[in-house]
């Protein structure tokens, strides 16, 4: 059955958390010198999987083989001990700890991660830094580089590219693309379908706890993928339908002028219409997460202004935000949701937040409210007991609820389908031209650039903590961004 | 580079300087403060800094300890009704059986919070009932006694009148417990444990393991603490620890160790310990009500919170 | 067996109510005679400081804090109670009570809240600065006449009728203030919000320092209250009234279900905690069990509620 080849087999492995079954009988087979994309949407039972390979749960039955040898790993470090080792999007770094000291913990070799972090470009990090005072994406380098020190036979790569900067991502590719070089294998789970069909060599695809395909992601295998993961046919991309055709010209909902506060934020104007979506597009760390928690209330900017409807804002506190009618979706939903709250509770938060809210609560009124909402954004309600019982996008679409049942003027949504799968993308895009359709204004920055011109009207692309190029969304091609992301077009930008 | 290397161990610089401070105002109110009063000091600190140790270890890996003062009251009851007639040799006999029950009930401790997933905070709690009940099983009124030669491991002084035994068991014993930990792998997992517990799961941390190992390296503290109860007052009494489990935190907070784990040393805690038992005696050389200790230790607790607080409120906003 | 897990996870109370019928079937069978109207009203006088001091902590364990100055409070307001009466008459003296109270509840709460220090080291610290005080207090005024309220002897130990606690018409509003109070109102709703996620709290734009502030001055208050009672029952003013109740009080909201974590909780699974911890209590003394057992039983009770329900909640 395993032929030489195969590095890693996994056969109808399964799991149950209580009643709910995350794995039914999930098969991956990864061969020797080969990148593996392992797909599924929210709630697949991916990261289940992850975790049994990792040793952090047990699996209920099934088998995991390495090399034809049944393996049970009982902690990460039996697992790396078989030679197999995980790099997460949060980086496994102990955060008071030195980096010398971390390397330490995982029993590292110093010299053979400063080699990888040269080649990486960080050449000159001094391992005495402690680990807390350094930026994410270098982080996950460190990790990665720790990781490569254990000279794993499998490299197993969980998300590790989402948000990270395009120059930064080019380095792990590398790092994947040599691993197969040397006849070992990586596993590589993304989101993002274009770094899977460059990547990958095969994708195995889970839906439901089951294994239910495994594609060649190159020459169109995108769609396949899409339609395994999504179990129906797939729609037709929906952007050209959704996106409307013109900019609506009304008075400015929100206008931002001159706005900068710390370091990443520099100088950012815009406006933006009511009934407009207005895309912000940029690199890991331009400004952009700064910009949107100053319009949110979560930072005070240093200097410039802000005008909601035209009126000067000053926040102090997020209920200053939200009462001029600006309230934020963030990136991580585990940031906005009262986890072991009903979803009436998480729905209805933003509705006591005054101290005259503090009496009697209007049970009934609210309750429709929640209701009216639920309805609106076609919530699945059967974990409605407890919100961390929901999958990602039904939380996600929980955080907009409760502003629709709040109401606004300015939805901020910052990278609102990080780590979401690709019906409830779709869905949740979908809302959001709706918002606008009926009079909403939103600004929205996402991660993963195509999707600029499946929502927005148009875009304004960040770089230096500055608005380097504003374009409509029907210019707004992948390649066109990308170049202006990196600070590239941005005098021709500033001047079209 | 320094500056970054001054901020990590300021705890150490600051903390003697306080305990110097303390003691030269000591000696301002009292001129007579002589070698006598330095013993007495090194005695009175004595068991509260190892109960302090006891709690630094554990709040290190992230926990905290509800039942330190239950357990040394067991290893003082223990020590006081089974030596009172040993000679000098079956005393130490005695202690150092006493030590491995302290840590086996850590070991108690620590299996119980890892098995049952109930949290450190109810777990010790209800352990505390159980150490303080077991205690009074063994002893039920102050009573029992150890031979002198025990006793004088903490009384008497050694060489010059100037330097305290007590003090010198002190350093002794917490440095040859602690730095063996400190500078092992071990010590790199406690630490890492306390700080961000998936991390160090991530990186191959046997993290039930850890905690568990942080719980029995407590108790051996807290069997250390209780022989330093028998030493300094000579019987065994089962409500002497219960003052110990409370104060021993408020050394550890004062000492510079966080609470939610990963940061801070041994040495701030020790010296906090000094400056803690220093307090009272200053207040009955300045015939102030001696009570005052208390609302003092108190504020004292709130004050350096609080400025810790602030401080990170301050950095936050700026 | 899951279904049943499920159904015991949001039944925790009914857990607990079994296991306290058991307890009063049990002394009903061992000593046939004892369980009357009139043990029943006993247990009830005793539960009630119990479960006013069980309250305020319910209320922090909820927002994810803790209240370890509540003895020295319950304790520090009764002193001044007995201790300022002949001065300045009941009604001021209840006031003083009540305002020390009030006062450590709102330096805890301005510790926690705003200078966002954890709960465990604050109210520690403001326990043994509160308990200082007291002691310092009790030295200065030594010799001084020590007076106890005839309503606040009746209110702790009285019984209307001759078996209906009179302290029951404090406990029951205060409980039914409780009960409502979380579920149906505004601020109630927070205390479980806040000790879910403060995070996400700020970011509906809810000022979490107020909701904290608010928790910590009702503790106080309550604390203060129950001190008030149990002064009432015990008849005599010493400074280490209340020490005793801190754990159970503690012990009372964790077994009756409320998460130490916060968020998940509530005052109706306390209640059923105080009740329990009250009945084991005079068990215990039923079957003349020396103090040491008393305190073992106690603690391994306390621990295996706990664990299973860890167990169900997982």
């Amino acid at each position: 059955m395993a032929d030489a080849a195969t590095l890693l087999e996994v056969r109808d492995i399964a799991r149950r958390f209580g009643s709910v079954v995350a794995l039914r009988a999930a098969t991956l087979t990864v061969r020797a010198g080969e990148v593996h994309a392992l797909m599924g949407a929210n709630g697949a039972g991916k990261s289940t999987l992850v975790k049994m390979l990792t040793g952090v749960i047990r699996p209920d039955a099934g088998s995991i083989q390495i090399r034809g040898t049944p393996r049970q790993f009982r902690s990460p470090a039996e697992a790396r001990g078989a030679g197999l080792v995980s790099v997460y999007q949060d980086p496994a770094l102990v955060p008071d700890l030195t980096i010398a000291q971390n390397l330490r913990l995982a029993r590292a070799a110093p010299e053979v991660v400063r080699r990888w972090l040269a080649q990486f470009g960080f050449a000159a990090l001094d391992f005495a830094t402690v680990v807390r005072t350094l930026p994410l994406p270098t982080l996950r380098l460190i990790d990665l580089a720790r990781a490569l020190a254990a000279e794993p036979d499998i490299l197993l790569l969980d998300e590790i590219t989402a948000a990270l900067p395009a120059d930064l991502a080019q380095h792990v590719f590398a790092v994947a693309r040599q691993w197969r070089a040397q006849g070992r294998s990586v596993i590589f789970i993304s989101h993002r379908l274009a770094e899977i069909s460059a990547l990958c060599d095969r994708a195995t695809v889970l839906r439901d706890g089951v294994t239910v395909g495994v594609v060649d992601p190159a020459q169109g295998g995108e769609e396949r993928i899409v339609a395994l993961m999504l179990g129906a046919p797939p729609e037709q991309p929906a952007a050209a339908g959704i996106a409307a055709a013109a900019a609506p010209a009304g008075p400015p909902a929100l206008r931002v002028e001159g706005l900068r506060s710390g370091e990443k934020l520099r100088d950012v104007s815009f406006s933006l219409a009511a009934g407009e979506v207005l895309g912000v597009a940029a690199l890991e760390g331009q400004g952009q997460e700064e910009l949107f928690d100053c319009l949110a209330g979560l930072r005070r900017p240093d200097g410039g202004s802000i005008l909601a409807d035209g009126m000067a804002q000053r926040f102090r506190h997020p209920a200053d935000a939200i009462r001029a009618g600006m309230v934020l979706v963030p990136a991580d939903r585990v940031q906005a949701l009262l986890p072991q709250r009903s979803v009436q509770e998480n729905i209805a938060l933003p509705l006591v937040r005054r101290l005259a809210d503090w009496g009697a609560l209007p049970i009934r009124a609210e309750r429709a409210r929640v209701a009216d909402a639920v309805r609106r954004l076609n919530i699945d309600t059967r974990a409605a007991a407890e919100v961390r019982r929901l999958s990602g996008g039904n939380q996600q679409k929980v955080v907009i609820a409760r502003w629709l049942a709040a109401g606004f003027r300015t939805l901020l949504c910052f990278d609102p389908t990080r780590g979401i799968d690709i019906g409830t993308k779709r869905q949740i895009y979908a809302l959001v031209r709706e918002l606008a359709a009926a009079g909403a204004a939103v600004l929205l920055f996402t991660s993963e650039l195509p999707e600029i011109a499946l929502a927005c009207d148009r875009v304004v692309v960040l770089f230096g903590g500055r608005v380097v190029q504003e374009l409509p969304a029907a210019q707004a091609d992948e390649a066109t961004l990308l170049r202006a992301a990196h600070g590239l077009a941005s005098r021709e930008g500033m001047a079209a | 580079m320094t500056a970054a290397l001054l901020r990590r161990h300021a705890t150490l610089l600051v903390m003697p300087l306080l305990v110097a401070a303390f003691l030269a105002v000591t000696v301002a109110i009292h001129p007579d403060f002589g070698a006598f009063d330095v013993q007495s000091l090194a005695l009175g600190a004595l068991p509260l800094a190892l109960a302090a140790a006891a709690q630094t270890v554990v709040v290190i890996s992230g926990g905290i300890d509800l039942s330190v003062g239950s357990l040394m009251a067991v290893a003082n009851v223990l020590a006081a009704s089974t030596m009172q007639h040993a000679g000098f040799g079956g005393a130490l006999l005695i202690a150092a059986l006493i030590l491995l029950g302290g840590a086996l009930a850590g070991a108690v401790n620590g299996a119980v919070l890892v098995f049952s997933r109930v949290p450190d905070v109810v777990v010790t709690l209800a352990a505390g009932f159980i150490w303080g009940g077991i205690a009074l099983l063994i002893l039920e009124q102050p009573g029992g006694g150890a031979p002198q030669g025990f006793l004088d491991l903490a009384g008497g002084t050694l060489g010059g009148a100037w330097l305290p035994n007590a003090l010198v068991l002190l350093v002794v014993v917490v440095a040859a417990v602690w730095l063996p930990v400190r500078h092992s792998r071990l010590g790199l997992t406690l630490y890492a444990i306390g700080s961000d517990r998936t991390a160090a799961f991530r990186s191959g941390v046997g993290v039930d393991r850890t905690r568990l190992i942080a719980y029995v390296v407590g108790g051996v503290f807290s069997a250390l603490g209780g022989l330093a109860l028998t030493m300094t007052t000579g019987i065994g009494s089962p409500l002497s620890g219960t003052y110990y489990t409370l104060s021993g935190l408020a050394a550890v907070v004062v000492g510079g160790v966080s609470l939610t784990g990963g940061r801070g040393g041994m040495a701030g805690p020790m010296f906090a310990a000094y400056i803690l038992t220093l307090i009272p005696t200053d207040l009955i050389f300045l015939n102030i009500d001696p009570n005052y200790g208390q609302v003092i230790q108190g504020t004292l607790i709130v004050l350096v919170v609080m400025g810790g607080g602030l401080a990170t409120l301050l950095r936050t906003r700026a | 067996m899951t279904r049943l897990a499920g159904f015991l996870r949001d039944r925790s109370i009914l857990v607990l109510a079994l296991l306290l019928a058991a307890l009063v079937g049990v002394i009903a069978v061992i000593r046939p005679g004892t369980v009357t109207p009139d043990w029943l009203a006993n247990t009830l006088l005793f539960a009630a400081p119990l479960g006013l001091l069980a309250g305020g902590e319910t209320l922090l364990l909820l927002t994810g804090g803790i209240d370890l100055s509540i003895a020295a409070v319950a304790t520090g307001a009764a002193y001044l109670l007995s201790s300022n009466t002949a001065a300045i008459g009941t009604p001021a003296a209840l006031l003083l009570g009540l305002a020390l109270g009030a006062l450590i509840g709102l330096l805890n709460g301005v510790g926690v809240a705003v200078f966002r220090v954890q709960p465990l080291v604050m109210t520690l610290g403001t326990g043994l600065m509160t308990e200082g005080a007291m002691v310092v207090y009790s030295q200065k005024i030594i010799g001084e006449e020590q007076r106890i309220p005839a309503a606040i002897v009746t209110l702790g130990s009285g019984k209307l009728a001759g078996v209906v606690p009179v302290d029951l018409f404090l406990w029951l509003p205060v409980a039914a203030l409780l009960l409502l109070g979380l579920r149906r109102t505004g601020l109630g709703r927070l205390l479980y919000a806040v000790g879910d996620n403060q995070a996400a709290c700020r970011l509906a734009g809810i000022r979490v320092w107020r909701v904290l502030l608010a928790a910590y001055l009702a503790c106080g208050l309550l604390a203060a209250l129950a001190g008030i009672v149990l002064v009432g029952i015990t008849n005599a003013a010493d400074l280490s009234l209340a020490n005793v109740y801190l754990l159970p009080a503690i012990a009372a909201a964790i077994i009756g279900g409320t998460s130490i974590f916060g968020g998940r909780g509530g005052y109706g699974g306390t209640i059923v905690g105080a009740l329990f911890l009250t009945v084991l209590d005079s068990l215990l003394t039923l079957l003349d069990a020396p103090e040491p057992i008393k305190q073992i039983l106690y603690g391994s009770i306390i621990l295996l509620l706990a664990a299973t329900y860890t167990r169900l909640t997982d």
